[in-house]
């Protein structure tokens, strides 16, 4: 049960400009980094299946275009354009299996 | 037929109910390195103190040719006994019958028994090790486990309930252990999730084992699920055992009282456990041992959110809940896990009667884009929701840093502390000096001519005014500055005196904390 005290050792900890000595924990050193939000980039909102797939790269699409379907949990789930333009890429194929957070597409 | 022969009717029923799955189905369970139900309960009771109810209940399930199946005790043992000589209810799912599958009838004996618990005002000790609901009886299973998160729901806060993982516990099953207040967990034998491997391969095309999805210690560090994590089920009993020496049997009572003991005072000197840096950690359990009972404490939840340390021990004989920040980790700051964490807990002490001790010694709340994500603003609440709400006698010794949020949200007196200490060393300000002298005398830095002098200089001119419990003593926010050997005898007195502390907080169904 000691061990992470054993293996861990003390780092240099930076809070309201003084540095402490501590032990950063295991969870927070396996903390995700920030990235921003990119409108222009199309990722899967939950794990699954593209089954069908209406656009290619240089496809024009409005707001709200239906460009692929999604199915998960038994559901076909529209993916919709976000925005009007012209598609850039389309990183899936039918029939791939996708995990949460993929990229799907990316408009330009 | 005369009553030998009905006798021995009788006996060769019993002996076919109890033999759970069969010998090959035991052959199973011992060589993945568990007992069977039995074994396990009568490991945890008293000796000779297990009384078996419903043994001869089968299930009633007709589809899949279900009709044609005997299930021993469908698949789980119920009963009455004692630990440490007081009565428990407990059942123990048996894996070799059906997989430990839940089904009607199953579910019947747990809530059956479940409901004796909460009328005899009894403990609860539910031992998991099942394969999930029982397929075959569909929709019943279902019921089944949710009439067993109702009465996890009623009897919380009523009578202690605990849930030991020693086998499979997934799907809906891990709902009954997160509703309970303790979970006990054993190394490659526990096993918790929602959606097991298979489904997320299935679904998402990555693989991960079992073990690293939702074991032991996935569950003792990263999840928090899990309050007590040990090597082997015989651990784990010795566990569940030291935890009942320290609570008490229903919230109507308080803990028992042990004899007192001194703390080792030549092991946990605790005059000399401060590093006189104020930057630099130290070992907050050392403090603790420094004041409990015999130097005993019995630390929960210890690989979660270690920048907090929380657990039982006992001061004067009498059990009292420690909440404290633990420099060595995180230099001690409030983050979601760790305001969760403590949050619980004050809300478990007050329930059952357990005052409050609260040893304070933190920069504040840990900065991030992560943590703000995370929620830190409504996780961070639950602390203070739970210090404000809880009535029984709360006692702060702080024994270092307290600025900013931390300070109010660790037991503070404006949080209705009772009683609120500060050793020589505290430094109870708004923010840090450093912070603060960046701050205040930004004009003055920046147009120095050497602004690192200046800063140097201003820091030390706020730590000299600011960084001591003297300001907060003035506004009578401490009610006494002690010297750190006179700790244990100001907690032992303050214990007493509130030993008839009533407060009433005003009448409601009941509030919304920010959970």
């Amino acid at each position: 049960m000691m061990e992470e005290n054993i293996n861990n050792d003390y780092s240099d900890f930076t809070i309201g400009d003084a540095t402490y000595r501590t032990i950063l924990t295991t969870k927070f050193k396996s903390r995700k980094a920030y990235s921003k939000i990119k409108i222009k980039e199309i990722h899967s909102f939950i794990p699954g299946t593209i089954t069908e797939i209406n656009i290619k790269a240089g496809s024009k699409v409005a707001k709200g275009d239906i460009i692929l379907i999604l199915e998960a949990m038994k559901m076909k789930n529209k993916i919709i354009a976000p925005m009007a333009g012209i598609i850039e890429s389309v990183n899936v194929k039918i029939g791939d299996i996708v995990p949460k957070n993929s990229l799907l597409a990316v408009i330009k | 037929m005369s009553l030998r022969s009905k006798t021995n009717e009788l006996r060769k029923r019993m002996k076919n109910a109890a033999s759970g799955g069969g010998d090959k189905a035991i052959e199973k369970q011992v060589a993945m390195g568990k007992m069977t139900a039995r074994e396990r309960i009568i490991a945890l009771l008293d000796e000779n103190s297990f009384q078996e109810y419903d043994l001869f209940v089968e299930h009633a399930a007709k589809d899949f040719d279900m009709d044609k199946k005997y299930l021993a005790g469908d698949g789980v043992l119920t009963g009455t006994g004692l630990m440490n000589g007081y009565p428990v209810c407990i059942y123990a799912q048996d894996f070799t019958v059906a997989g430990g599958s839940l089904g009607y009838m199953h579910a019947r004996k747990i809530v059956k028994i479940m409901d004796h618990a909460l009328k005899l005002q009894v403990p609860l000790i539910g031992i998991n090790d099942s394969g999930g609901a029982r397929i075959q009886e569909g929709v019943n299973s279902l019921a089944g486990y949710g009439e067993i998160f109702y009465r996890n729901t009623l009897a919380s806060g009523v009578i202690p309930q605990i849930s030991v993982i020693l086998g499979p516990c997934a799907g809906g099953a891990v709902y009954s252990p997160a509703l309970t207040d303790f979970v006990f967990v054993v190394d490659k034998i526990s096993k918790m999730f929602i959606t097991g491997p298979e489904v997320i391969k299935s679904v998402l095309g990555e693989e991960i084992s079992m073990e690293d999805l939702g074991g032991a210690r996935v569950h003792a560090a990263i999840t928090g699920n899990a309050h007590f994590y040990a090597e082997s089920e015989k651990e784990c009993f010795t566990q569940i055992k030291t935890l009942f020496s320290y609570i008490p049997w229903n919230n109507k009572n308080k803990a028992k009282a042990y004899p007192i003991k001194m703390p080792k005072s030549r092991t946990f000197k605790i005059g000399s456990i401060m590093p006189s840096d104020s930057k630099q950690p130290y070992d907050v359990r050392d403090v603790i041992r420094a004041i409990s009972d015999n130097s005993d404490f019995f630390e929960i939840q210890a690989m979660f959110a270690q920048n907090i340390t929380i657990g039982i021990a006992r001061v004067n004989g009498e059990t009292v809940g420690i909440v404290a920040n633990q420099p060595m980790y995180l230099a001690g700051v409030l983050d979601v896990d760790s305001s969760d964490k403590a949050a619980r807990f004050i809300r478990y002490c007050d329930a059952f009667n357990i005052p409050l001790l609260t040893l304070v010694d933190l920069p504040g709340y840990l900065p991030g884009i992560d943590q703000e994500h995370a929620g830190v603003i409504r996780h961070g609440a639950k602390l203070l929701y739970a210090y404000s709400e809880a009535t029984v006698p709360k006692i702060t010794v702080i024994l270092r840093k307290a600025y900013g949020g931390g300070y109010i949200a660790m037991c503070s007196n404006h949080l209705r502390a009772d009683f609120v200490f500060a050793w020589p060393t505290a430094e109870i300000a708004v923010m840090g000096p450093e912070g603060a002298a960046n701050i205040i005398f930004r004009k003055e830095i920046n147009e120095a001519a050497d602004p690192d002098k200046m800063r140097q200089e201003k820091v030390e001119e706020y730590k000299t005014k600011f960084a001591n419990p003297y300001v907060a003593a003035a506004y009578g926010y401490i009610d006494a500055v002690i010297e750190p050997k006179e700790t244990r005898r100001f907690i032992v007195h303050a214990l007493e005196i509130s030993k008839n502390k009533i407060i009433h907080n005003p009448d409601k169904k009941h509030g919304i904390p920010p959970f």
